[in-house]
């Protein structure tokens, strides 16, 4: 069932036109699909369909100030997402990753407004606080060996507790810090966005360039030329688009206010995506991760540092949290104790599922937690914009997760067809 | 001799499972270890592999004595076990696997090209025609290209002695004869193969020499081309076969 798609020089490659290893290449694409390996096809043909839903349905989904107003709202649940997927690629679960990035907002509210101090002091302080939430958790279940279901389900009750203390038994503190407020508030100057544009797509297509021409110098296998021409164009394609529409003016009233540029939480999410990807895939502990989830005691034997690789997943979980509360404080300019609270777990872990992370451990990527995060945020927005309840929201995402796990446990057993396990 | 025990003993509290064990492996051969369950064949690989420490007797690799305290000692002297269990990871692919826990890095930078070639180097070393895609995860893969993954994985280290638990147990007839073929070609290569079996088929097809342990002591360590399956099937089931095996101290067979 495997294709070839292996070229070595002189093996035939040179003599074999482009279009054949288009096709060579869609067919091998084809196969892997077949065989269970969907990647990010479900999360992203979801959101197609989606938008086309919603977009059919009520005009004003499409619009500018929606398209801002969705990174906005999936932001904070995308940043948790991201994390998660850390911990469920080692085959673990965080339950309290909403309430720590509650605790860690609140932590820097008290800084920033009750003691007045600078942003870098609360934001450091938030980060800090997750990252040793994030140690604590990791050592408890590592070290003592409690499963993590359970040990995070007690943190998650732990934190509501202490978050309602940090803030005084549920006083609702106001954020001033301009700096804070920018973070989800603030937009990007329109030369601002059309630069950042053009660093990243340059950037983008030396790497992709450099990275083919390593790699068919050294008869490795490699995508065809012009698959690779034509990812880089849909990423310029798609991303000067979005740069666009987001540097039209999306003001209700132009002359009272200018609301233009590309939103600040769009280029933190951007960075921690790439961040996020490099670490996983390019770096030693990234491998080491997937080797943990996929195999324990073959990680073990093979020289891996099991117990540490593990912990360090619990802090990048807890400390992504805590980039998710910042964000969600910065959102709503204010931190209360359901701050993290109610749904945002749940719609965290949904996010990182539907874009293909496994909760059986081994798998998951941070392009599928800011997939999964896209999806959940437009079926909030959209539903919320046909006035529906959030009685059915609740019902409908939590189908859509029923979907994604479906489609996961389904591509599972249909790679068993091919002995995969 | 690349590989010289000898009189080695090894006991777990007071169950001695290993008497005074002598064999010498040399570069280039097979050398299959036969016996009953519980006649020490795992014990004895474990002491070469680090993971049980000897009582008595000597450990040399190429005439110099070692104490092997750990696997990582074992593979500093260039021997590699594949386990039954293969230790391998299914949702990695093959280049991935083989250099698990010794990945090449440029920088910080995973050296994934480097890799890959040099999997691909010995792969082609090793004959393999069964495995065409790397980049392909472990878990598409049949278990005789898993046995030979795990094979190549432990070749790739410039190792020196391979020692190879049941890599057939599991395995169609097909592929056992491919990894059969793969074992045979280690030797030819010139690396030292341990290689253990309760398939006497197999243990003929591929063996040079032949080491039959019985209740912990070494029976017999036979010429594979001037003995019969009945003379191993008797060393291993009693320990002696006409004239060979296991004397008492008055040179007479009990």
């Amino acid at each position: 069932m495997s294709i070839d798609v292996k070229t070595r020089p002189g093996s035939g490659a040179e003599r074999t036109g482009p279009a054949r290893q288009v096709l060579d290449h869609a067919r091998a694409y084809l196969s892997k699909v077949r065989s269970g390996e969907v990647g990010a096809l479900p999360a992203v043909a979801g959101i197609i369909a989606l938008c086309l839903f919603f977009g059919a349905l009520d005009p004003v989904f499409l619009s500018v100030g929606n398209l801002a107003n969705l990174f906005g709202q999936g932001a904070a649940v995308a940043c948790i997402a991201m994390g998660l997927v850390f911990v469920l690629i080692i085959g673990e679960i965080d339950l309290s990753a909403g309430f720590t990035s509650g605790v860690c907002a609140a932590i820097m509210a008290v800084i920033l407004t009750d003691l007045g101090l600078s942003w870098p002091v609360g934001i450091g302080a938030a980060v800090i606080a997750g990252t040793v939430i994030g140690l604590t958790l990791g050592a408890l279940v590592v070290k003592l060996g409690i499963p993590s279901f359970v040990v995070t389900l007690a943190a998650f009750l732990a934190f509501q507790g202490l978050a309602l203390i940090i803030l005084k038994e549920g006083t609702n503190i106001t954020i001033d810090n301009e700096f804070v407020k920018d973070i989800a508030g603030g937009n990007l100057s329109r030369s601002h966005g059309w630069l950042l544009l053009a660093v990243t797509v340059v950037v983008y297509a030396a790497v992709q360039l450099s990275r083919w021409r390593r790699r068919s110098g050294r008869g490795l296998v490699h995508d065809p030329l012009p698959v690779v021409i034509t990812r880089i164009a849909a990423l310029t394609g798609l991303l000067t688009a979005t740069v666009f529409l987001l540097n039209l003016e999306r003001s209700a009233n132009p002359q009272l206010v200018s609301l233009t540029g590309v939103p600040i939480v769009v280029v933190l999410l951007g960075a921690l995506f790439v961040v996020g990807s490099f670490v996983l895939h390019r770096t030693r502990f990234g491998r080491h991760l997937y080797a943990v989830g996929g195999n324990r005691e073959a990680a073990l034997r093979a020289g891996v540092a099991v117990d540490r690789v593990r912990i360090s997943a619990f802090v990048i979980c807890s400390g992504m949290a805590a980039v998710g509360g910042i964000v969600a404080a910065s959102r709503a300019a204010s931190v209360d104790p359901n701050t993290g609270g109610s749904n945002v777990l749940l719609l965290s872990v949904g996010a990182a599922v539907i874009g293909g992370a496994s909760l059986f451990g081994g798998k998951g990527t941070v392009r599928a937690a800011l997939l999964g995060g896209a999806v959940v945020a437009i079926i909030n927005n959209g539903m919320g914009l046909m006035g529906l309840s959030a009685g059915v929201r609740f019902a409908v995402t939590g189908l859509v997760l029923l979907l994604a796990a479906g489609v996961d446990a389904m591509s599972r057993g249909q790679g068993r067809l091919f002995g995969r396990h | 001799m690349l590989l010289e025990l000898s009189r080695i003993s090894k006991s777990f509290g007071p169950v001695e499972v290993l008497s005074e064990v002598d064999l010498s492996i040399d570069a280039g051969e097979v050398c299959a270890l036969v016996g009953d369950n519980g006649a020490g064949k795992s014990t004895l690989v474990k002491c070469i592999a680090g993971i049980h420490a000897i009582d008595s007797g000597t450990i040399a690799v190429e005439g110099d004595s070692h104490e092997i305290g750990s696997p990582r000692d074992a593979a500093a002297l260039g021997i590699e076990v594949v386990y039954q269990d293969l230790a391998l990871c299914d949702n990695l692919d093959v280049v991935e696997n083989m250099f698990l826990g010794r990945e090449k890095l440029r920088g910080v930078v995973l050296d994934d090209d480097a890799m890959e070639q040099l999997a691909a180097e010995t792969l082609e070393s090793l004959a393999v025609r069964t495995i065409r895609n790397l980049r392909q995860t472990v878990a598409s893969l049949s278990g005789g290209q898993r046995q030979t993954v795990a094979i190549a994985k432990a070749v790739l280290w410039n190792s020196r002695l391979v020692i190879l638990d049941e890599p057939t147990a599991a395995l169609g007839v097909a592929q056992t004869r491919q990894v059969l073929e793969l074992i045979r070609r280690l030797a030819d290569q010139g690396l030292a193969v341990l290689y253990i079996s309760h398939n006497l088929n197999d243990v003929f097809a591929v063996a040079d020499r032949i080491a039959a342990l019985y209740l912990g002591r070494m029976a017999a360590v036979l010429d594979a081309a001037d003995t019969t399956q009945s003379q191993v099937v008797e060393l291993i089931t009693s320990g002696r076969s006409n004239g060979l095996g296991i004397t008492d101290s008055n040179g007479v067979q009990p």
